[in-house]
């Protein structure tokens, strides 16, 4: 296996960590009015993910910055292409980031309701539009011969890549209505949340498999057999997470709409392989694996320094978890 | 147009992240010495203290992360022929940051807020000193990234892009050298005047004399040392500029004629057009010591320099704005002379330092010139650079994204300005709010608790 591939596989690896751990936070953000009613179990809920977001989101950036290192067109490409998409995403990362911090240092009503609605809009705008995102990876965009986005903000708005949209905003929000269920320990929250998580469980079985049968039609999904494969795993990880939901067995929900999330990104990646963006114009302007990367001695100093990182990375996440494992009650909160 | 657009949007997200990042550099690092005695001790004070600063240093950190994450997707938005040209080279630095600097910090961020009663003592201070040192290395590795930018090392040129050759060349660029330890420096003194000024607002009101004696005591120390090496450094980076970027220095200087001896200006009513200055106050001799510790010593002048620059690259402009320069320059050396005089009174009053009311009236005042200075700082390294992208090797126009048009770049400057001046005023707002407060009631919310809903 050559180094290319490898560093395909690891940006590949990093957005399954960025949507598995930053599906669930933006699945709590996204609850956060609709879970707690007073602000006290509002509290509860953000403090759920308290000790966890700040380090998820690193794996966005980890990606970022691993796509500009291995794949340096493919960076240039996506974000100077996706200019506007990109914008707002960033603009909801940035009000998300400070209101966690910002919400616990004023006690007045307004100001708290304030930051609970930018947490519940700015964790909603990013689940949107990654599904946006990435059903536009297997579609393809308008890409010229010169590795260069020629289309606009609203060529990036189809039937299909919209539907993808709201395919991630209810996969991440039953994410996180399961997270939810896990992580906090007061029975009017398990409540809401539980009934919130079953029903978008419900909605998303049939959005999804309108989605992958769109994606099937449309796209080259088919003739990529990891992909059949990764989508096969991700339906049925799907279909079992949502009866467990019903049954209430959350735990074991959780850990199958984790699956969910990352055989969906098999799929996406697997689909686009080898390329990393797709010319709807001329399969030949695409941009892969090989003419978007860095050179050879780049891919193995980078390699060297993954290799080494990334385990330990896992490692103190992991412990993080651990550390805070038990469920959140009113008792003791920090934000 | 779309470059001007572009240039000013890097400029203003570059300035507003550098604007919170040197304290959370420097404040952390105190944070952490101070929950270090408290673990040593066992004194209940340090512990209020970890507390208290620990508590602004949050407010600030939050700040500091969210605009960084808008700095490193900005190169492929904006500047995406810049991103194709060096990605090889530039896109390891800022992965490497990610995976071994972020990653710790915003990890053991959340476990030190939430786990001091999950984990030890020890433990829960390990949790600090791993972000302290966190943040300061990814200050490192952004520095490697910019490094190149002003001095490359380490490529080659194939199919007209760079490409890395040599990466222990990249991470031992002279450059970043003398550019890292000048930068940490100037963290610590921010954050040691942000703790004296804190202090000597609550020392000069009469409250909690013993707390904050005690932290203006670790402001000063901190401050004085670091003070001392900002400005050193930046002597010998400034002896290193003048090899290195000739150009960047002449123009800090306004010294557009080459002479031996050179003369210093103190101030200049500069003439950018007519290439010289129209009215200037000049020490006899003193840039040829700043540049070579002697009285004598030929400095180039802007305009042979541009003439070379010509020679080698063509015809074109290569100087850069020399205003905004020789002005930065001069903020930054005077806000930091300045805080060399403060730090070592400080120093010296330090044990009785609630006597010294005029003192304690200045020092709140004085917490704003390191910000003077770090801003000054990193309008003269990127101002400096001008017209250059990568020094010598690409230019602005090289560099910018062909397919964002001007539109697009007017909605995201106008949006990140706005978002960014919001959240700054909330964020000055909560730390005052979080200074102002005696750290007797720190666990107590800005307002009544009893207001909220239930």
């Amino acid at each position: 296996m050559d180094l290319n591939i490898l560093w395909f596989i690891l940006v590949c690896v990093l957005f399954i960590g960025f949507f598995f751990l930053e599906g669930f936070d933006y699945g709590v953000g996204m609850l956060t009015p609709f879970a707690g009613k007073t602000d006290g179990e509002r509290r509860v809920v953000i403090n759920s993910i308290g000790p966890f977001w700040d380090g998820n989101e690193v794996w966005l950036i980890t990606a970022g910055g691993a796509v500009f290192a291995a794949f340096p067109h493919w960076y240039a490409t996506l974000f100077s292409g996706f200019y506007l998409a990109l914008f707002v995403i960033l603009l909801a990362l940035i009000a998300r980031g400070v209101s966690f911090e910002f919400r616990s240092k004023v006690a007045s009503p307004a100001w708290r309701k304030l930051w609970d609605w930018v947490i519940c809009v700015s964790s909603f705008l990013p689940a949107l539009l990654w599904g946006v995102a990435v059903s536009n990876f297997i579609t393809g965009v308008p890409i010229d011969a010169n590795m260069e986005y020629a289309g606009t903000f609203f060529t990036l708005l189809t039937p299909f890549t919209l539907l993808g949209g709201v395919v991630t905003f209810l996969l991440f929000l039953y994410h996180g209505a399961a997270f939810l269920s896990l992580k906090t320990g007061d029975e009017a929250i398990l409540e809401r949340v539980g009934r919130i998580g079953r029903i978008s469980g419900a909605v998303l079985v049939p959005v999804t498999v309108a989605w992958v049968v769109f994606a099937f039609l449309t796209t080259g999904l088919k003739s990529s057999p990891v992909a059949l494969a990764a989508v096969a795993v991700a339906a049925v990880a799907l279909v079992l997470s949502v009866v467990l939901a019903w049954t209430k067995h959350w735990g074991v929900s959780f850990i199958a709409s984790a699956v969910t999330i990352a055989f969906v990104t098999v799929t996406v990646f697997a689909a686009m392989f080898p390329n990393v963006m797709i010319s709807s114009l001329n399969p030949e302007w695409s941009l892969t694996i090989y003419n978007a990367s860095s050179s050879p001695y780049t891919l193995k100093i980078m390699t060297i320094v993954a290799l080494c990182l990334v385990p330990i990375v896992l490692i103190y996440q992991i412990m993080n978890f651990v550390i805070f494992k038990k469920r959140v009650t009113q008792d003791k909160l920090e934000y | 147009m779309e470059i001007l657009l572009a240039r000013i949007q890097f400029a203003a997200t570059s300035t507003y992240h550098f604007f919170f990042v040197p304290l959370t550099l420097g404040l952390v690092l105190l944070v952490a010495i101070i929950q270090t005695r408290y673990v040593q001790t066992g004194d209940e004070k340090f512990k209020k203290m970890t507390k208290f600063w620990g508590n602004l240093f949050l407010i600030n950190f939050a700040m500091g992360v969210v605009t960084g994450i808008v700095q490193e997707f900005q190169f492929g938005m904006n500047w995406s022929g810049y991103s194709r040209y060096v990605g090889d080279i530039f896109g390891a630095p800022l992965a490497v940051e990610a995976l071994l600097a972020f990653f710790i910090e915003s990890t053991f961020i959340g476990i030190w807020v939430f786990g001091w009663e999950r984990l030890g003592k020890k433990a829960h201070l390990t949790c600090i000193w791993l972000v302290a040192i966190a943040s300061n290395l990814s200050a490192v590795w952004i520095l490697i990234a910019n490094s190149f930018m002003q001095n490359p090392v380490g490529y080659d040129i194939v199919n007209g892009r760079a490409q890395m050759i040599d990466f222990p060349a990249l991470i031992t660029n002279p450059h970043f050298l003398y550019q890292f330890p000048h930068v940490f420096s100037a963290g610590l003194c921010t954050g040691a005047f942000f703790i004296m000024g804190v202090s000597a607002w609550h020392l000069f009101k009469g409250s909690d004399i013993d707390f904050f004696k005690t932290s203006f005591k670790y402001g000063a120390t901190a401050g004085f040392i670091a003070v001392i090496l900002v400005v050193g450094i930046g002597h010998f980076q400034g002896q290193h500029l003048v090899q290195e970027q000739p150009m960047k220095m002449a123009a800090a200087e306004a010294h557009w004629e080459t002479s031996d001896p050179a003369d210093f200006v103190v101030f200049a009513g500069i003439d950018e057009k007519g290439r010289a200055n129209s009215a200037e106050v000049k020490i006899p001799g003193l840039l040829s010591f700043m540049s070579y510790n002697s009285f004598t010593g030929e400095v180039k002048g802007l305009n042979d320099l541009q003439a070379e620059m010509e020679a080698l690259h063509g015809p074109g402009n290569y100087t850069p704005p020399v205003a905004v320069n020789f002005w930065s320059f001069r903020v930054m050396v005077g806000a930091g002379l300045l805080m060399m005089l403060l730090a070592l009174l400080a120093l010296i009053f330090r044990g009785k330092i609630e006597t010294k009311k005029g003192f304690l009236r200045v020092m709140p005042i004085a917490l704003f010139l390191p910000y003077l200075a770090n801003t000054g700082g990193w309008f003269l390294a990127e101002f400096g650079r001008q017209p250059w992208l990568v020094y010598n090797l690409q230019t602005l126009e090289e560099g910018v994204s062909t397919v964002v048009p001007a539109s697009s770049i007017v909605i995201s400057l106008v949006g990140l300005v706005l978002i960014y001046t919001l959240l700054m005023i909330a964020d000055i707002y909560l730390l005052a709010a979080g200074a102002r407060k005696s750290p007797e009631l720190l666990d107590a919310p800005e307002g009544k608790e009893g207001s909220l809903w239930i």
